[in-house]
């Protein structure tokens, strides 16, 4: 692949713009050219690189699932630069895309198993693509079950959702906020704590979760206690990137570059590298 | 035959005063040879030479795509790929441990169009050392001072004159059209042997870190002391020829925009800092841990051999005397301990 030049997005067009929290906002997306959109195939927890004119790239996952692909979907948490800069497009708007990169969830491995999704805050983005996967192909998969998180109602993204993923027989969905908000007719807890209210049986089970690093931390800890061994745990990084190709050497956790052999890596495999998350 | 590359080639050699900055050829530490210059000698320190030839495959700024912000523009809209050259360069006066650190940072960047382009143009006419510094150290490292790995053509001093050896195509396309003596028999095994009497430089003590448990070399206690000691400026990172990291920004002028990539330095906080403020390496200790360990463990767990040639550039310019040499007397103490 020597004659490629890594660097270089694929042109795609903004074709929807949603707003879904204050400081969240979702593109969907498709390549202008239809041969590459075509072609294009990814997994669910594979990441790319959003390129802007004059600001540069960022790193965010695909959170539409591969099942469904008539667009590629983003979410962006204005924070920086370049986010700044993605929340003023809107559509038809240019954009360059340089994906997929980046590993994905073993959702192979997965089959069989009941399944525990764990998402906190815009940490449900990288969560989605991968449930919806599962609800697309749903004989695979056991018993599935949501915990989404957020610090108020106002701050939950795919809102749009969230009332058909309740409704959904075959998908145990629990929403939860950090402090009491008035009309709020869900749970009021931290994710951790709710998570053993809700106790999963760890049989037979995988846990994926993503989320802000003080969640993360205690919601392994929660995981330890209802019995989750590492292996059965599943997680998603972030990190600071910029070549997306392994080169750069920014996201290293050790001899790990999270770009490339990430973002996804189980509790067990991180527990081998340096504790540089 | 310097004369004659000169003519159809852009030539370097290195640059024996301190260089602006801003070189205008983009090589700093090296000046390209003018036409017009009557001299085509020039000097090479015992050594390596002041600046690595990184900048030769891996310059800086590399502009990876261009793209205009005008409105009426018809390419409004489009990410392009960048002009670029491809007149062939020649660099002479390489000494082994650069020519090596080519070829170990050809690893990580295998796939990566640019660094291979610059390699394909670029022809390393190299020096064997005769003299080494203190500083020096490529044996250490696996290497050799008459080593002739990477060059395209290696020049050894014989009695009166050089020895010179072909080693690619790239060198063999250098000395086509010149009238060349054939190499007497006798400066060609004295060579060997001088070679030979070297001994075999791959196996070294230092093999043992290889194996040895990522956990006892990280939580090593002198880190501690080093991470105090190191003042984070960088300096090494930036004069070390077999640092390859980069950062990628956008630049725009007049409506023009390119998006560049420089060296950056696993040395400074911004280099891995979260958006969101949270930073994996926020303290000194973790970042020079980080650039050492990735040095003599993370890369040679990725790709086999160690990320150092041995060219000293580090231990000599440090400002706080922080010796790589003894980083690894350290940390190859510790492992015999374990």
């Amino acid at each position: 692949m020597k004659d490629k030049n890594h660097y270089l997005p694929e042109m795609a067009t903004i074709n929807e713009v949603i707003q879904e929290t204050h400081n969240i906002m979702t593109f969907r997306v498709t390549f202008n050219d239809p041969q590459v959109m075509e072609n294009f195939t990814f997994q669910p927890g594979q990441v790319g690189q959003l390129s802007s004119f004059g600001t540069g790239e960022a790193t965010f996952v695909i959170n539409s699932p591969p099942t469904r692909k008539d667009y590629l979907q983003f979410s962006v948490m204005r924070t920086g630069e370049v986010t700044s800069k993605l929340h003023s497009l809107s559509e038809g708007d240019q954009i360059g895309v340089r994906a997929p990169l980046g590993n994905f969830f073993p959702y192979e491995d997965m089959k069989g198993k009941d399944i525990v999704f764990i998402g906190g805050g815009i940490g449900m983005a990288p969560l989605r693509p991968l449930m919806l996967y599962m609800l697309d192909n749903r004989k695979d998969y056991g018993k599935i079950t949501l915990l989404y998180g957020a610090r108020s109602p106002v701050d939950m993204a795919f809102n749009y959702e969230l009332q058909s993923w309740l409704e959904r027989e075959d998908l145990e969905t629990h929403l939860t906020i950090d402090a009491k908000y008035e009309g709020w007719q869900h749970t009021v807890g931290l994710i951790p704590n709710v998570l053993l209210d809700i106790a999963p049986s760890s049989e037979n089970c995988v846990a994926v979760t993503c989320g802000p690093p003080i969640m993360i931390k205690f919601t392994l800890q929660a995981l330890e206690k209802l019995g989750f061994k590492d292996e059965q745990i599943v997680t998603t990084l972030e990190k600071r990137m910029k070549c997306g190709v392994g080169i750069c050497g920014r996201c290293n956790i050790g001899s790990s570059y999270v770009c490339m052999d990430g973002p996804v890596f189980t509790a067990a495999q991180l527990k081998e590298l340096p504790n540089e998350l | 035959m310097i004369e004659e590359w000169n003519k159809v080639h852009v030539v370097y050699v290195p640059a024996m005063e301190k260089q602006a900055a801003a070189s205008p050829d983009w090589a700093p530490g090296w000046c390209r040879l003018d036409s017009s210059s009557i001299a085509l000698t020039f000097p090479l320190p015992i050594g390596p030479t002041p600046a690595s030839v990184k900048t030769f495959f891996f310059p800086q700024p590399e502009t990876l795509l261009t793209y205009t912000l005008e409105n009426n523009h018809p390419d409004k809209g489009l990410m392009r790929e960048p002009e670029r050259s491809r007149d062939m360069q020649v660099v002479l006066g390489v000494r082994p441990c650069d020519a090596r650190s080519v070829l170990l940072n050809n690893l990580p960047y295998q796939e990566d169009q640019f660094f291979q382009a610059n390699r394909q143009r670029t022809a390393l006419v190299g020096f064997s050392c005769d003299q080494t510094l203190s500083t020096c150290f490529c044996t250490r490292m696996g290497g050799s001072p008459l080593d002739s790995e990477g060059l395209d053509l290696a020049l050894s001093r014989t009695e009166d004159g050089f020895l010179i050896e072909v080693c690619s195509e790239k060198g063999e396309a250098l000395v086509a059209d010149l009238e060349l003596a054939p190499a007497p028999e006798s400066d060609i095994s004295a060579l060997a042997a001088r070679r030979n009497a070297g001994g075999n430089p791959s196996a070294t003590e230092l093999d043992s870190l290889k194996g040895s448990e990522l956990g006892t070399l990280y939580d090593a206690p002198l880190w501690q002391s080093l991470g105090e000691a190191c003042i984070n400026c960088g300096a090494c990172t930036f004069i070390c020829p077999t640092c390859y990291c980069f950062d990628i920004q956008d630049e725009v002028v007049r409506g023009q925009g390119r998006r560049i990539r420089y060296w950056d330095s696993c040395m400074f906080p911004l280099y891995s800092l979260h958006t969101s403020g949270h930073n994996p390496r926020g303290q000194k200790v973790q970042r020079t841990r980080n650039r050492f360990l990735h040095k003599l463990k993370y890369f040679p767990d990725r790709f086999g051999p160690f990320s150092c040639v041995g060219c000293g550039r580090c231990v000599q310019d440090c400002p706080v005397n922080i010796d790589i040499r003894e980083v690894m007397d350290d940390l190859i103490h510790l492992t015999a301990v374990e």
